[in-house]
């Protein structure tokens, strides 16, 4: 411990001149610009630098919100639950949010997974089920007593007659659309419903399922670009 | 090398014993030699309705734990002299038979007959698995009724994960005046749904009840519409194009000089 305490006090001699935490004040609080050039533990020196002594007077008073900007540098939940002790200190000091411009391999992995749209040729008959991460487009029917459950949004190119979950992981915004609408029963993350409820059965046409306070909807395909029109920006 | 063919539903009751008769006595009839398996171990009547259970010696399961040769077991119709049956036990259940004894039993009978058509039990659990074992091909057999196309569409999606072409549906016992009503569901609706080709429509008819209980098929009748029918299954499995017979018993010119005559 006392070995980098000494290399701190040196590299601080060394590197005055730019400081290696920047503070910010905007509308929302404060923002701590991380350099992410330097060590960690040059990172931790002078955050407890600014937290305890030189900028003691702006970081009192009354409760402020801080944010982390980490730039590219990757730091792990203890790194993370390192620095977040430092600023805890100050009791009036509560970290809102941590943002790196970096991510890890399994994170990036997750992340590919939740956004991947899959595409199926498939009919799906009574009894099969079809599960996949992200969003689906089935080239096919879905046929009573068949299921298909995306975490994602769903379509069909085909008769929907079966049961189709979107959603399944809780995402509220997911739709499941469908070139002819005829299910069995509808999910949308934990909101069941079959036709006859708060919709008809199809009129005919591509239509949508989504969710609006929590109720189920359908709506013609021609009504998605006004309910959910960050659907095409979202993904890909 | 002969081909089988398994006749399976899902749901009981539809007709597959009726329908696996009369396609091997049809297939028969038109010179092929046919065996009939009956796979429905302690339900089997495949042997009653040939009229054939007074005959059983041995069965499927002394040929599989190896009781008896094969040839013993197979009962030589003397109706039809190409048309054998390999009648099921009564008295054990499903699992007395593994799905690696039924193919191989089908591989023996496939050297010597042209077409082996199985019989399957209903259901989806070991009796399935052993009926479809031995096939190369599958015959789906359904009614116009919402329970038995929703079995056949789940019999279907088991059966696309053999190693077997796309299945062949008959849709039986359909009443052709209730269709016309709307109060049945009609053949598009049903080929709309299961998406698989259609080899044939069996019209309702009294004859099959009543040729099945005197232990004669149906397709022995030349009266009967639902025998043409299962007639023209049969061609049409040896690769004839043979039109489907319109459902509707309409007056045409053959009922016109029929009734003139004072038939009928």
């Amino acid at each position: 411990m006392s070995s980098w305490r000494m290399v701190s006090v040196e590299v601080k001699q060394v590197t005055t001149a730019k400081s290696k935490v920047t503070i910010k004040g905007t509308k929302e609080g404060l923002v701590f610009f991380m350099d992410d050039t330097c060590s960690f533990e040059e990172l931790l020196t002078d955050l407890r630098e600014k937290i305890e002594h030189s900028h003691q007077q702006i970081l009192s008073g009354p409760l402020i919100r801080v944010s982390l900007k980490l730039g590219k540098r990757y730091c792990s939940p203890e790194q993370q639950e390192q620095l977040t002790d430092i600023i805890r200190q100050k009791g009036n000091l509560v970290i809102h949010t941590i943002d790196a411009d970096v991510i890890s391999k399994e994170e990036a992995f997750a992340e590919r997974l939740k956004s991947t749209f899959s595409i199926q040729v498939h009919t799906v008959r009574s009894g099969q089920v079809l599960e996949f991460e992200g969003d689906l487009l089935l080239l096919g029917d879905v046929n009573p007593g068949g299921t298909v459950r995306a975490t994602g949004n769903i379509y069909i190119l085909g008769n929907l007659r079966g049961y189709v979950h979107a959603g399944f992981k809780g995402d509220t915004q997911a739709i499941i659309a469908a070139a002819v609408m005829a299910p069995t029963q509808l999910r949308i993350a934990d909101v069941i419903s079959k036709p006859g409820e708060e919709w008809a059965s199809s009129s005919g046409g591509t239509e949508f399922a989504y969710l609006e306070d929590g109720t189920m909807l359908v709506a013609k395909m021609n009504y998605l670009p006004r309910i959910r029109p960050e659907l095409g920006e979202r993904k890909h | 090398m002969g081909i089988g063919i398994v006749v399976t539903s899902g749901k009981g009751g539809v007709g597959k014993t009726t329908t696996s008769a009369n396609l091997g006595t049809a297939l028969a009839l038109l010179g092929q030699k046919v065996c009939m398996v009956d796979t429905d171990i302690g339900l089997r009547n495949l042997d009653v309705v040939m009229g054939l259970e007074n005959r059983i010696i041995y069965d499927l399961v002394d040929v599989a734990e190896g009781s008896c040769r094969l040839q013993q077991a197979l009962i030589k119709d003397k109706r039809f002299e190409n048309l054998s049956l390999l009648p099921a036990a009564q008295t054990k259940d499903k699992s007395a038979v593994s799905p690696e004894q039924m193919e191989e039993i089908v591989t023996q009978l496939k050297r010597e007959f042209d077409y082996v058509v199985i019989d399957c039990p209903a259901g989806i659990e070991q009796g399935f698995r052993n009926a479809v074992a031995g096939a190369d091909q599958a015959i789906v057999v359904t009614t116009p009724e919402k329970a038995a196309v929703r079995d056949a569409d789940r019999i279907i999606g088991l059966l696309e994960r053999e190693k077997m072409g796309m299945p062949k549906l008959v849709i039986n016992r359909v009443r052709p005046h209730l269709v016309k009503n709307g109060d049945m569901l009609d053949v598009e609706d049903i080929l709309d749904l299961l998406a698989i080709d259609l080899v044939g429509v069996v019209p309702d008819d009294d004859h099959v009840i009543k040729s099945a209980n005197q232990g004669e098929p149906a397709v022995m009748n030349h009266e009967s519409r639902a025998a043409i029918a299962y007639r023209n299954i049969a061609r049409r499995l040896l690769g004839e194009a043979v039109p489907l017979q319109p459902l509707e018993q309409k007056a045409g010119v053959f009922q016109k000089v029929r009734k003139f005559f004072g038939f009928k």
